[in-house]
């Protein structure tokens, strides 16, 4: 039977978050590139909470955007609220989040895949993939379509998201598709299978939308955005972003809540054992939380607005899978929702993925050459986690074609590079979400630098531009020139000086000082000082805090870096692929299973792979001494 | 052999061909239950360079390697029968070269350190994990106050480490011992001294000035403190070009010392000599000792005080009056209090010294970070520090070049 053939560089399959990114930066880089989605209309479809960034998410969306990415663009086109979290916390932990207009969202990343070039946008369910080769030689080929087609190319990205096999559960009631009843793909995970692919089954799930005339705000508390919004992307006017800003609304369960929910989990699929998938820890559903804080008196409830164009509240903490008729008493007895009317039931959603250990840390897979995964596939949950993986998995993917090495950040660099690592290294049998606590070298991770960190490799790559990263590199010499000043400038005990410290609580000056020193001081700062500082320059807003953060916390960065060049050292140390740890002496075998699974591909990585211990990394470096030892002789 | 049970001893011949080498008893132990867990045979042979040699080289001759310096110590530690602190400790206890060292390193082996520092470490690792968990879910680990509750809770922490540096300073006095110079000018009586302190004619007493020319080193354990003790020449203005080389020796002896002990002869005025010697040592650590306590006093106390400002003893060297004073003075100005290596940990390693100064620094820069009104994610940076620091004494920590560098230190195989 005649069918399709068609030629591409690199085909992606999925057209979510992580699809988005990597069919973007893969055409944008000059590759012909193909994009699958099982429907056209939900490219980029936000199915869970109606908003972008968030404590440590915010962080990826920033170096997302450092490396040329699209994420952080399109929310500041969409959004309709956002706020800096954790503002009374240290710059480490400030997190920028915005709701988006869920719809506009969609709508504007599809505009900005169809004008761009060397991009080709296919509603096409893949059936398998294609492969030649064996063993190490083993590399992708193309793809297959359900209808038939055969698509040829160079390297495939997966990013199936939510899909495979998908199945949506309320209670009871389950039905077999994908999220917000989209079909769901049936057919990739056997290929996979065949491939001797390891595949996973994890769980997800979200609460129900409220139609927003049925709540009552008088008994909720309102949350406002900032008065100053600050744009995801770095190259966003700061201007454009100055919008009007729709609230959010702050309520509580409560014992009656917990008491219903408790009444029910017999119901629950989830508690019933009907529910396949591993569920994430960290983004519980109700149900969950009930059951884990068993003495707490109450839990947050954010109720969101999911656009503007659209009655829908998004219920947020309160995701679940009971029952359809539990749900309405649940959702009923919180303040507020008395007369609720549910437009969406919640659901949890189980799906099949696959262990991210068989990846390197380019997220390509160890044994076909060419496939590269991103996203929701490896095991981890949430947009921006899918995005930055799909970024990072097309620019591979490209880098693959031309034959150049992979770009890996490491644990130091970017929040991108812990969550990778984590993924690829450690044992992870639960949707992987990114955290703050993860980042051991956080103070360095602001994201309020990302662009410092990131946007030579964005650059290097080929998706920054080059006036922009001429930006960045004046930024820098504009930050160390003002760092040098400051630590100059002597500020005497003058009359206007001490009347400034005294306006701010601030102990007068015995004897003359830095400004630094001043800066130092933990109830003044930079700009707070200007007053006594005439010969100040002027410049811009994100030189000024650069310059803020890095005097305030000049003692925590510099132990920090400490600690970087400490793990550097480890990274350092290459560990050959071919090193085969059986013949490691007196390695434990779990070490050893474990060491020729993941084959990690530095020391510390190594070190970092759950169940192997330091004695046996240092068994590895004696081993290896004892390598150079032999060579040398 | 292998088909013997395991801890028995088997007599028999080693055989080079046809040939008998010795005659030997041979000790078997099985894995686990050996020094580095693995299959051991113990060869007891005769004694002699050559018999032994022999064997060896049979039995390298046979496919066996001599051990790397440490092997035997680094494969215990590798195959997790001890731990790096336990390790290093077999290294100290091979060089122990006193009582002291011997019970403090054997007091480590058997884990009395890696239990304190792991105790130590448990807790900050429950403190890192809730500020872990609170940054990233601060409504259900709420942290109003958590800086005070931080403060306390890391207190024991500061506290145990703290007097495991308390310790460590008299550690290191009772291993290493004090190097003390004893000075004075001629026929003041410093040889009776050295020999009251010995116990024995270590020095040759005569009634003539200048007798000793050279400077006489003598080990002398006083309380179980040991003194590296040097009797050098007396000091004074000489032309004797001989005698004048013993000078310059005693100046330089005196230069790197720990301890002076100035012998100053009581039964005659002080005189120029005396002075040039008070000018030279007054600011160092000095016991002044007022010799020949038998004979009618031309010197008084606070004749010498008023010159120099060192504590002073009444002694007869002679006839060894005084000689327990002297001994509590010692330790007084030495060691902290009664020292007591069966219960308290001396740390004697200066690794794990420098270790545990650099976790105390840490943990000085946590409490500061509270008491400087920080966010509490600062707090972690040097906790962490803290955690990581105290993890390398015991090798819990992945360190790079940590463990070779460790096991190269061993001179032998063991």
């Amino acid at each position: 039977m005649p069918s399709v053939v068609e030629y591409y560089d690199v085909c992606v399959v999925g057209a979510g978050h992580a699809g988005c990114e990597a069919a973007l930066a893969a055409a944008r880089l000059g590759f012909e590139t193909m994009l699958f989605t099982i429907s056209i209309d939900s490219i980029a479809m936000m199915p869970c909470n109606p908003n972008i960034g968030g404590s440590s998410k915010g962080h990826l969306v920033r170096e997302i955007d450092a490396l040329g990415g699209e994420m952080g663009k399109n929310i500041d086109k969409t959004f309709i609220q956002s706020k800096m979290l954790n503002k009374s916390k240290g710059p480490a932990v400030h997190s920028l989040r915005a709701q988006a207009d869920k719809a506009s969202y969609t709508m504007e990343m599809r505009k900005t895949l169809q004008k761009t070039e060397h991009l080709t946008i296919k509603q096409a369910e893949a059936a398998s993939i294609l492969t030649e080769g064996e063993g190490e030689d083993r590399r992708i080929t193309g793809l297959k379509t359900v209808s038939g087609g055969t698509y040829r190319c160079k390297a495939v990205v997966l990013c199936t998201g939510t899909y495979l096999k998908a199945r949506c559960l309320t209670g009871e009631m389950v039905t077999q598709t994908g999220p917000n009843g989209l079909q769901a793909a049936n057919y990739l995970t056997d290929s996979l299978r065949e491939h001797g692919i390891e595949i996973y089954r994890f769980k997800t799930g979200t609460p129900a939308r409220i139609d927003k005339r049925s709540i009552d705000f008088s008994k909720m508390k309102e949350q406002f955005g900032d008065e100053t919004v600050v744009p995801f992307s770095f190259t966003t006017n700061p201007k454009d972003v100055q919008i009007d800003q729709v609230s959010c609304w702050l309520t509580y369960t409560n014992e009656k809540t917990h008491e219903i929910i408790r009444d029910n989990l017999d119901r629950s699929p989830l508690f019933a054992g009907v529910i396949e998938g591993t569920g994430p820890r960290y983004c519980p559903s109700i149900e969950d939380k009930v059951v884990k804080f068993a003495d707490k008196e109450r839990h947050q409830v954010f109720i969101e607005p999911e656009g503007l164009s659209t009655n829908e509240m998004y219920i947020s903490g309160m995701s679940s899978s009971l029952p359809e008729d539990v749900q309405y008493q649940m959702y009923r007895s919180v303040p507020g929702l008395e007369h609720a009317k549910i437009v969406r039931n919640a659901y949890a959603i189980e799906y099949d993925c696959i262990n991210p250990n068989q990846l390197y840390p380019s997220l390509e897979l160890k044994t076909i050459k060419g496939l590269f995964c991103g996203g929701q596939i490896n095991g981890s949950s949430g947009y921006e986690e899918a995005a930055c993986q799909g970024l990072m998995a097309g620019i591979n993917a490209c880098m693959y074609i031309q034959g150049k090495d992979p770009l890996v950040l490491d644990r130091s660099e970017a929040y991108i590079g812990v969550l990778i690592d984590d993924l690829v290294t450690k044992e992870n049998h639960e949707p992987y979400r990114m955290m703050t606590s993860r980042a051991e070298y956080r103070l360095l991770l602001r994201q309020d630098n990302a662009d410092l960190r990131l946007s030579k490799k964005g650059y290097e790559v080929g998706l920054l531009q080059k006036e922009r990263y001429d930006w960045v590199l004046e930024k820098e010499a504009l930050i160390s020139d003002e760092l040098r000043r400051v630590q100059k400038v002597m500020i005497g005990a003058s009359r206007n000086v001490q009347d400034l410290l005294v306006s701010f609580d601030s102990i007068p000056l015995n004897t003359g000082t830095s400004l630094a020193e001043l800066i130092r001081r933990p109830e003044l700062n930079y700009d707070m000082l200007a007053p006594i500082d005439p010969d100040r320059p002027d410049l811009p807003k994100e030189v000024t805090e650069q310059v803020n953060i890095n005097i305030k916390y000049e003692g925590y960065i510099s132990r920090q870096i400490k600690q970087v060049s400490q793990f550097k050292k480890l990274e350092k140390k290459k560990l050959p692929k071919e090193l085969d740890y059986r013949k490691v002496h007196s390695l434990r075998i779990e070490a050893v299973q474990k060491l020729n699974q993941i084959k990690p591909v530095s020391i510390g990585q190594a070190s970092r792979i759950s169940g192997v211990s330091p004695a046996d990394i240092s068994m590895i470096l004696v081993y290896l001494e004892q390598q150079k030892h032999k060579e040398g002789l | 052999m292998s088909g013997c049970e395991s801890h028995t001893i088997h007599y028999g011949f080693v055989m080079d061909g046809d040939q008998v080498a010795d005659e030997v008893m041979a000790v078997l132990m099985k894995a686990p239950r050996s020094y580095t867990r693995e299959d051991t045979v113990e060869i007891n042979c005769h004694g002699g360079t050559l018999v032994m040699k022999r064997v060896l080289e049979l039995i390298i001759k046979n496919g066996a390697r001599p051990a790397e310096p440490g092997e035997f110590t680094k494969r215990a530690f590798l195959n997790g029968r001890i731990d790096l602190a336990q390790a290093e400790s077999v290294l100290d206890l091979i060089k122990a070269g006193n009582d002291f060292a011997w019970k403090a390193s054997m007091e480590q082996l058997k884990g009395s350190l890696s239990d304190a520092v792991r105790r130590m470490r448990a807790i900050i690792l429950h403190e890192i994990a809730f500020i872990e968990s609170a940054i990233d879910d601060p409504e259900h680990y709420p942290m109003e106050g958590y800086g005070d509750t931080l403060l306390k809770n890391i207190k024991p922490v500061l506290d145990e480490v703290e007097q495991l540096l308390f310790h460590a300073e008299d550690g290191a006095v009772l291993k290493e011992g004090i190097h003390t110079v004893i000075a004075g000018k001629p026929n003041s009586g410093k040889s009776s001294l050295l020999n009251a302190l010995s116990g024995r004619q270590r020095a040759i007493v005569t009634d003539i000035a200048g007798t000793t020319r050279d400077a006489i080193e003598e080990q002398v354990l006083l309380r179980g403190i040991e003194l590296h003790v040097t009797d050098t020449a007396g000091i004074r203005n000489t032309n004797d070009p001989v005698e004048k080389i013993g000078v310059e020796t005693a100046k330089e002896y005196i230069e790197r010392s720990d301890l002076i002990i100035y012998v100053a002869d009581a039964s005659a005025p002080l005189d120029e000599d005396d002075k040039n010697i008070i000018e030279q040592i007054k600011n160092r650590n000095v016991i002044v000792l007022l010799n020949k306590s038998d004979l009618p006093a031309a010197v008084t106390q606070e004749e010498i005080t008023a010159l120099l400002d060192k504590p002073v003893l009444s002694v007869s060297a002679k006839f060894k009056d005084g000689i327990e004073d002297l001994a509590d003075l010692i330790e007084e100005m030495f060691l902290h209090g009664k020292i007591d290596p069966n219960h308290e940990i001396y740390i004697t390693n200066i690794r794990h010294k420098n270790a545990l100064t650099e976790a105390k620094k840490s943990l000085l820069l946590v409490k500061q970070s509270v008491l400087d009104g920080m966010p509490e994610d600062f707090y972690s940076i040097d906790l962490m520090n803290a955690y990581e620091i105290l993890g390398s004494i015991v090798g819990e920590a992945v360190e790079d070049d940590l463990v070779n560098e460790i096991f190269s230190k061993f001179c032998m195989g063991k």
